[in-house]
């Protein structure tokens, strides 16, 4: 049994806290939201618990390795690396947090009306679709980019265009799954009106669907977002930011390893994070089929 | 028999870990001996760890299993010691598996030959030169046709009936000792069963080789096995040779589950065994069996009973079998509730005719027809008010197909369907009025797909409350219970949700569902046969009960004959989408038949091992129908001659309303099919 019908059995409000409890049954799960929650936590509160100013430059200071006054030493402009590295993830967790919803919600949206729509339409939009997923991400971002800037007015709605195209297909075959099943008919022979049961019959089984694909698209978001500060279309310095700080100290790695190691422990964590979050979410949620208990 | 033991599994017990990391039970301290060229059939409802049982002899557990104590051994060799590489050189060699979708275990991508050259090569020491030659040997001792031009077939090439012996052949290769079937035959036609089944028989004979076979058919296992052995919430509950188990079994258990099957000969509702069993780690101390054991003692609830040898020479785990054989008396079997020959019409089918095959966009474009033949041709039907008429075929006749267009959700290609008195009904859904809609309400095969699973029950029932009556909140949840107590459910089922709900539970909710429409006819679409025998007795007799209670019609679309003979008042046989035969239940399963329907009686399996099916046709799948003449000519044993290619047959309408369409006079079908045998069915 899932903790979806547990909790539903009970009411629909504890239907959150059922799933999260879930969750952190697991190891994975466990695991994954600690580290997203510190995360997150971190970057709310990093400018009142940061030991240094981010941009305090100084010469005497450059390329000290960690020691007690700067546990993760300094940069090549003797900035703290510790203070620099606790900041680094608000911008991007600010712009993919609005962005991963963002194209969760219209991505779901098309692939849903695609799926029930079918047809002519539903066959040349998807290859449409496909024609664009075959392209590299990189070099349509890099397009729009260049076209319209790189403020976050620019880099949200980019993002959260480019990250909802797969979420149409992942909709709409989710839809599509859905819509053969037997209470569908069931509910069409009732004579229920199409709205209806789209809204009552199909949303709740799609959208769980949904939520694990946006966990999932949350963190490849994000690493997104990191490409892009590392080859300076993101952040613009002195803004700290993890794909920057790697780019900047990607030249030192030989001898100031602690400056490249720093963002990219920060960065590999949260994104390990999130996978294991959205995996066990999954399965709190009953999605995952393999993992069904014996018999 | 050679009586060397072949497997010996002692006091095995084997479980997985719970959620909250308790040990449950799957399996629960069960002995198991089968011995060189017997044939042992392994019978229980769905969680009785039959198939668990069956796994464990060859040495391999499911995900999540392990074993908790006792041992497997197959020939003297303790199989959960070996190793990986030992195993597989046992298994498919020494000892071979049949399962149940053998369409699926096949891989789609090799042809026939290539995969059986595969089984030759791993499992025998045949030279290369001499396997095209026992290829054929093979497929030819399963019966298979052209066994050259097989082999060069892939598995979609072939029907379920022929990929099945193909699996066989594959089990055969290795010249095994024993073969493992699981289900081998579920799913499959009655006709393709019954060839299968007398193809394992004789093969058993020929080449002496032993089986266990696991079954939730009685009649399948009747048919095949020397010895049974009946399965209850992972224990054995009664092991004995298969006449005495099947025709006066001394367990409770094995007594109501064989007395909740229906019949062919009996017209009567089989009587349905409450309960189910508890679920894996849920059995008390005492006996699994108590809680629906109609003979239960005090002490039952406390002592777990020991297996005892009877007199006869079987094990019972009931200290009180010798009350057993007493039951019968005591047990009741429900007369069917008929209608009251009101005579007003409930339903009119006229000439209703489907069409499945989708015109290609050439056609479309150049406004012709492509010259298909429809999947359902001028289905003429006229259903009384009370009335159960049950719609009877192998897959691929078009019962659902029809039901379906009844309900609207398929357009019909012509005809008309009309409902009691009123205009001819709208053909598809959306554009019937809502009186027309409540009044057709249909009920679907499985309820894992008909439910939501996000919706609880009491969500589902007030679907169509809200939809075709203006309920007040307070009417609503009164109304609900009041409908799950209807289904013999109390209202604390109301918050559940699907999954935590039984099959039979559940299909009792979509019944619930259904009469909350208040309709007029409901369309039951093989409502029991994705549920065990037991839980499909019980929603039997609820379905007549609900009949008796409210007077609805119903149509009742299966493909068992015993189910549709105990619910129905007249019975339609359906072939390839057209009308063979039509009339009431009592003649339609008496003489004379349609050759059709003689060829279904005749392969329908009872579970009495004395009993032995007529195979009169060919299990062959026909893709469509003639496009001339008699649907069933290329398979009936009666063919008159050219006629039924050229011509169809006419109705010909005998005693009371019993209508045949065929060629051959109903006196003359009546002496042919009288020849030789009692009239007993």
């Amino acid at each position: 049994m899932t903790a979806v019908s547990e909790a539903r059995s009970t009411g629909r409000l504890l239907l959150i806290a059922g799933v999260i409890k879930d969750m952190a049954s697991r190891p994975s799960g466990l695991i994954g939201m600690s580290l997203v929650a510190f995360h997150v936590l971190i970057a709310i509160l990093s400018p009142w618990i940061v030991p240094y100013d981010y941009k305090a430059v100084s010469v005497e200071l450059m390329f000290n390795p960690p020691s007690g006054n700067h546990i993760f030493g300094t940069d090549h402009l003797g900035r703290d690396v510790f203070t620099r590295t606790l900041m680094g993830g608000r911008e991007a967790l600010v712009v993919t947090g609005f962005a991963t919803p963002l194209a969760v919600i219209w991505g779901g949206f098309i692939g849903i009306l695609l799926g029930l729509v079918g047809g002519r339409i539903d066959e040349v939009l998807m290859r449409i679709v496909d024609a664009f997923l075959s392209l590299p991400w990189i070099l349509k971002m890099l397009v729009l980019i260049v076209t319209f800037g790189t403020g976050l007015e620019v880099l949200i709605p980019t993002l959260a265009f480019f990250y909802g195209i797969p979420v149409i297909r992942i909709a709409r075959a989710a839809t599509l799954d859905v819509v053969a099943r037997d209470f569908i008919s069931s509910a069409r022979a009732r004579g229920h009106s199409r709205l209806a049961i789209v809204r009552r019959e199909l949303l709740p089984n799609v959208l769980d669907v949904m939520l694990v694909e946006g966990a999932m698209r949350w963190s490849w978001m994000l690493l997104a977002f990191s490409s892009l500060s590392f080859l300076g279309f993101g952040v613009s310095p002195p803004t700290p930011d993890w794909g920057l700080m790697i780019a900047d100290a990607r030249g030192y790695m030989a001898f100031a390893p602690w400056f490249v190691l720093a963002p990219i422990i920060a960065l590999s964590s949260l994104i390990i994070g999130i996978n294991l979050a959205a995996d066990a979410l999954a399965k709190a949620l009953g999605i995952d089929r393999s993992q069904k208990a014996p018999q | 028999m050679d009586g060397k033991q072949l497997f010996e599994i002692r006091d095995l017990s084997i479980g997985f870990t719970g959620n909250a990391g308790q040990t449950l039970p799957v399996l629960r301290n069960v002995d198991f001996t089968v011995s060189g060229g017997e044939t042992v059939g392994i019978v229980g409802e769905s969680g009785s760890g039959k198939s668990t049982l069956a796994l464990a002899a060859m040495g391999y557990l499911k995900h999540g299993l392990r074993v908790l104590g006792g041992s497997a051994k197959f020939k003297g060799r303790n199989t959960f010691e070996m190793t990986t590489r030992e195993l597989e050189d046992i298994r498919g060699g020494e000892m071979a598996m049949i399962p149940q979708n053998s369409g699926q275990s096949l891989t789609p991508t090799m042809r026939v030959g290539k995969q059986l050259r595969e089984a030759l090569r791993l499992h025998t020491d045949l030279p290369e030169s001499s396997y095209q030659d026992r290829m054929v040997e093979l497929l030819t001792q399963v019966r298979l046709p052209e066994p050259e031009n097989i082999l060069k077939r892939f598995p979609h090439e072939l029907s379920g009936g022929q990929q099945q012996r193909v699996a066989i052949s594959m089990a055969l290769a290795g010249e095994a000792e024993a073969l493992l079937l699981d289900e081998p035959t579920t799913g499959l036609d009655v006709t393709t069963q019954a060839h299968i089944l007398e193809l394992l028989r004789d093969l058993a004979s020929e080449t002496g080789t032993a089986m266990v076979y696991v079954s939730h058919d009685l009649g399948a296992i009747a048919r095949v096995s020397d010895r049974v052995v009946v399965m209850y919430a992972g224990e054995v509950v009664l092991e004995g040779n298969a006449r005495n188990v099947l025709l006066s079994p001394t367990h409770p258990y094995a007594r109501g589950l064989l007395s909740s099957i229906p019949s062919l000969k009996d017209s009567r509702l089989p009587a349905a065994l409450e309960g189910r069993p508890p679920a894996p780690g849920a059995a008390g101390n005492g006996c699994s069996f108590v809680d629906r054991c109609a003979i239960a003692q005090p002490e039952c609830m406390s002592v777990r009973p020991d297996l005892i040898q009877t007199p006869e020479g079987e094990s019972v785990r009931c200290p009180f079998y010798a009350k057993v054989p007493d039951l019968a008396a005591t047990e009741q079997t429900v007369e069917m509730a008929r209608a009251d020959g009101s005579a007003t019409d409930a339903i009119r089918l006229d000439r209703l005719s489907i069409d499945y095959a989708k015109k290609s966009f050439l056609d479309q474009l150049l406004r012709r027809n492509n010259g298909s033949v429809p999947t359902v041709e001028e289905i003429t039907l006229r259903i009384e008010k009370g009335e159960t008429v049950g719609l009877v075929g192998e897959s691929g006749s078009g019962k659902s197909t029809i039901l379906k267009s009844i309900a609207g959700l398929l357009e019909p290609s012509s005809g008309k369907i009309q409902l009691g008195e009123q205009e001819p009904l709208a053909e598809l859904v959306d554009k019937r009025p809502m009186t027309h809609r409540r009044q057709i309400q249909l009920i679907f095969q499985n309820p894992d797909e008909s439910l939501n699973p996000r919706h609880t029950v009491e969500e589902i029932i007030a679907q169509p409350l809200r939809l075709y009556f203006n309920c007040s909140a307070e009417e609503l949840r009164k109304r609900s219970i009041d409908l799950l107590e209807r289904v013999r459910l109390s209202s604390h089922y109301l918050t559940r949700l699907p999954s935590q709900l039984s099959g039979g539970e559940k299909q009792r909710v979509a019944i619930a569902r259904a009469f909350a429409a208040e309709p007029e006819l409901i369309l039951c679409d093989e409502v029991t046969s994705a549920l065990d025998v037991s839980v499909q007795a019980a929603v039997l007799n609820l379905l007549n009960q609900l009949k008796r209670e409210r007077g609805t019609t119903y149509i009742f679309v299966s493909h068992d004959l015993a189910v549709v003979r105990c619910l129905s008042d007249r019975v339609a046989v359906l072939y390839q989408g057209r009308l063979c035969e039509l009339g009431e239940s009592a003649s339609v399963y008496s003489l004379p038949s349609h050759p059709y329907t003689e060829v279904l009686l005749g392969a329908v399996l009872e579970p009495d091992p004395e009993a032995v099916p007529e195979i009169l046709a060919d299990d062959v799948v026909e893709l469509s129908p003639p496009e001339r003449g008699c649907p069933f000519q290329r398979r009936c044993p009666r063919k008159v001659g050219s006629i039924c290619d050229t011509e169809t047959p006419p109705w010909q309408v005998g005693a009371g309303s019993h209508a045949i369409r065929c060629h051959i006079p109903l006196e003359e079908l009546y002496q042919c099919q009288n020849g030789g045998k009692s009239a007993d069915r």
